[in-house]
């Protein structure tokens, strides 16, 4: 009897916390401030200027979550994380959603009890090395030095795509991209693995880029997106489709350029209107306001527009679009429709 | 006698010859050079080495720092100025590309804070409207400033004894400056300090005085944890004098650095000195307790401790508590760097004679007068050096919160580097931040020698 009176009060308290932790998005407008966790730094995906402001691929999505949430997309408080705390800071509650180029595993979604919300980066794993070796193909590596960071997929997928191909390599651990590109550069190493943006970004910092080719192989999947806490899926959903918002966007040729002017009043193509809130009630469902998916397409630009300020191929780190192409022209950003 | 001169030698000087200024090889550079750097053949060949071995290490680094590439904006700017210049080296342009510090030093010192706090969202550059005469960063620097005037007394003889009212007020005064918001949560603090101290007089003078003690300490506590709250809220709504407040998430670079070094270093000796006498203390229970918390303390890594103050307290703090993660982080290094001084001053109290205790007793002085005038002056004068080495090595050690993601110097080094403008720049940043850590240390340093002169007391 005993017992079961205390068991019962601790799932009356369990669901009095769930219930004080599932309503996110109250807190959030409580606050008038995301918490938005992101990296210390990664080129491209987020770094701070030299004002203090934020900028990046990764932190133009907790941009357009607090435009769309808040109406402001300045309303955000950034959080940096590093790898080891970023995903106790999301399941503590210090943060509302982690947007920190983080593979989307099995493992991650099920175990660690997170919900990635959708893809923003298709990343994969891929190699750099001197044009001077002559190399074109991974598979030409046999009895190369490869430098490798510590501790993270990237060297289990070294040992794995060697291994399949029956071939052998020297490792050359270390520690930091910083490091690895002096290693690179003195010639501690032949080849430098990291994931292919990295390498990219990491290349345009040569002083003679054109002296290094990235090569054709990729080894891993490694699906980067947002993600928030199991459990409340009202914000988990106000997170994916604003990314979905972005990207379906720049599907229907909205950008941050005509957005004002085509969510004035509904025009002839009724998934626009939809999506800018001048027909339907979608913003209602998701309990923001009507013109949240303007917001956040106004505040950061669609996803292509996200993608060419911050790593495309104008930018110094220059990727171009690849996996990370619309559907529409053979890559796989692909939204649900809003209807 | 004179007169047997006269016969015995040929020829006596009468008058005293002028001094002479000794020769030139034995006074001035070379004599020093001649005692110091070739007083044998050994000495000489290991002289001439070391000054070819410094010439390369110079030849090598010097032209690297004489760079002008202060005005660039960008590590490529930094190249085309160095390849304009015709350094083309083995490995591409040499030099270094000091644009980067010029771009960031501000970010490097203060971090996020905000240069204007009273209109926050502004940024470096021109003063706002509004902010009155103030310069950026007033808040920070007046409060380093005042560390210095609140310091002096201790650290010196020559300010005046006054001083020290305001290095007492100053624990009070430096949150309030740095974090901002109502004036009364710090003089609440200090109200509860006063509270302690008057119940202590009062129960101690009419009842016993260990009575007083756990009284006071259950008086201040119960004000700090249930009444302040109250009265803060009531006096702010009566009367809101404050000044704007700034995050926690806003502090970094150098700023962080030395706050948490400095209360860290300020709050660990006096805990130290406690834990120690704790340490010897005949009490079994304060013994235990002080014996398992620096043995604990010691045997896990800092990194451990910031870790749970980063990671395992937000998971075991109730959801939504708002716990300031600088605030758990000083807690943690004040706690480690008070177990390491411990040990220190116990090393100093074991090497004071038996003797010395046995005199205290003898005057008839009680526990605390005998430590406080005969033992423990002597105890902490043979501690210096270890005292310092360890504030040095706590100073140090705070780079470690980059790791659970706070923004010190190293945190903002990566952080820059993340920046697609300076992303391959290495060495600049790096360089800035040891020679400004190298200044503050060195400072640390060279105090402790002076004080150990001015305490020179022994003839040896």
């Amino acid at each position: 009897m005993k017992k079961s009176v205390l068991l019962g009060a601790l799932t009356v308290a369990g669901l009095a916390a769930g219930a004080a932790a599932a309503a996110t998005v109250d807190d959030v407008k409580a606050r008038g401030k995301l918490n938005c966790g992101v990296t210390t730094g990664l080129v491209g995906f987020a770094a701070p200027d030299a004002n203090g402001n934020w900028d990046g691929f990764d932190v133009g999505v907790c941009r357009a979550v607090a435009a769309a949430v808040l109406g402001d997309p300045m309303a955000v408080e950034f959080v940096p994380t590093t790898g080891k705390t970023r995903f106790t800071a999301l399941a503590s509650g210090e943060i509302d959603m982690l947007a920190r180029n983080t593979t989307w595993t099995f493992s991650r979604d099920v175990d660690l009890k997170f919900t990635f919300v959708g893809v923003n980066y298709y990343d994969g794993q891929g190699f750099m090395v001197p044009k001077e070796l002559g190399v074109s193909s991974a598979k030409d590596l046999d009895g190369a030095t490869v430098c490798i960071q510590t501790g993270t997929t990237t060297e289990l997928n070294l040992a794995d795509f060697f291994r399949a191909n029956g071939i052998s390599y020297e490792p050359v651990p270390i520690e930091t991209n910083a490091e690895a590109q002096q290693q690179y550069l003195a010639g501690a190493c032949d080849v430098y693995t990291t994931d292919a943006s990295g390498l990219a970004a990491t290349r345009a910092t040569f002083e003679n880029p054109a002296d290094h080719v990235l090569l054709p192989e990729i080894i891993s999947k490694e699906p980067l997106g947002p993600l928030v806490r199991h459990g409340d899926d009202e914000w988990a959903d106000i997170v994916r489709w604003t990314l979905n918002a972005l990207i379906t966007a720049e599907e229907l040729g909205v950008s941050s350029a005509n957005v004002g002017e085509m969510s004035m009043e509904a025009g002839s193509n009724p998934e626009i209107n939809r999506l800018l809130g001048t027909e339907g009630n979608l913003g209602e469902m998701l309990g923001l306001s009507a013109d949240w998916a303007k917001n956040a397409i106004a505040a950061v630009g669609n996803y292509g527009e996200l993608f060419e300020k911050n790593i495309g191929e104008n930018t110094p780190i220059g990727l171009s679009r690849g996996l990370n192409a619309q559907w529409t022209e053979g890559g796989l950003i692909y939204s649900p429709p809003f209807r | 006698m004179s007169g047997t001169h006269a016969h015995t030698v040929a020829y006596v000087r009468e008058s005293m010859l002028p001094e002479q200024a000794p020769p030139a090889t034995e006074v001035g550079i070379i004599g020093w050079g001649k005692a110091n750097l070739f007083s044998g053949w050994f000495n000489s060949i290991v002289t001439i080495l070391s000054l070819a071995a410094i010439y390369l290490i110079l030849a090598a680094i010097l032209p690297w720092i004489f760079s002008p590439t202060w005005n660039a904006t960008s590590l490529n700017e930094c190249r085309e100025i160095l390849a304009g210049l015709g350094r083309e080296g083995e490995h591409g342009v040499s030099g270094a590309c000091w644009g980067v510090i010029r771009d960031r030093w501000l970010q490097l010192m203060f971090g996020f804070y905000p240069p204007y706090p009273i209109t926050p969202d502004v940024n470096i550059g021109e003063a706002p409207v509004g902010s009155g005469v103030w310069p950026a960063y007033f808040r920070p620097i007046l409060t380093f400033v005042l560390l210095i005037v609140a310091l002096a007394p201790v650290l010196f003889e020559h300010p005046p004894r006054k001083l020290l009212y305001f290095t007492a007020i100053y624990p009070f005064l430096m949150p309030w400056l740095l974090w901002g918001g109502t004036i009364w949560s710090p003089l609440s603090v200090l109200a509860g300090f006063v509270i302690a101290f008057l119940v202590f007089r009062f129960v101690s003078t009419s009842y016993s005085s260990l009575l007083g003690i756990i009284l006071a300490v259950v008086a201040a506590l119960v004000w700090w944890m249930v009444l302040s709250g109250y009265v803060v809220d009531a006096l702010d709504s009566i009367l809101p004098v404050g000044i704007a407040s700034v995050d926690s998430r806003s502090f970094g670079g150098f700023m962080l650095s030395i706050t948490i070094g400095v209360v860290a270093i300020g709050c660990s000796l006096p805990i130290g000195i406690v834990l120690a006498l704790g340490r010897q203390s005949d009490l079994l229970i304060v013994k235990a307790l002080c014996v398992g918390f620096i043995e604990f303390i010691r045997g896990v890594p800092l990194i451990t401790l910031l870790f749970v103050a980063s990671v395992l307290l937000n998971i075991f703090l109730p959801p939504g508590t708002n716990f300031d993660i600088i605030l758990r982080v000083i807690i943690m290094v004040t706690l480690f760097a008070s177990a390491y001084m411990a040990e220190v001053i116990r090393g100093g109290l074991a090497a004071l004679p038996k003797g010395q205790y046995e005199a205290a007793d003898a005057l008839g002085l009680d526990y605390w007068k005998s430590q406080q005038l005969v033992i423990m002056p002597q105890a902490l004068k043979i501690s210096i050096p270890g005292i310092v080495s360890t504030f040095i090595g706590v100073f140090k050690d705070t780079t470690l919160v980059s790791i659970i993601g706070l923004l010190d110097p190293l945190g903002l080094s990566n952080a820059i580097r993340a920046d697609a403008a300076w992303n391959g720049i290495v060495w600049e940043i790096y360089g800035f931040i040891a020679l400004l850590f190298f200044v503050f240390c060195f400072s640390m340093s060279r105090y402790s020698m002076y004080l150990e002169r001015r305490l020179q007391t022994d003839h040896r």
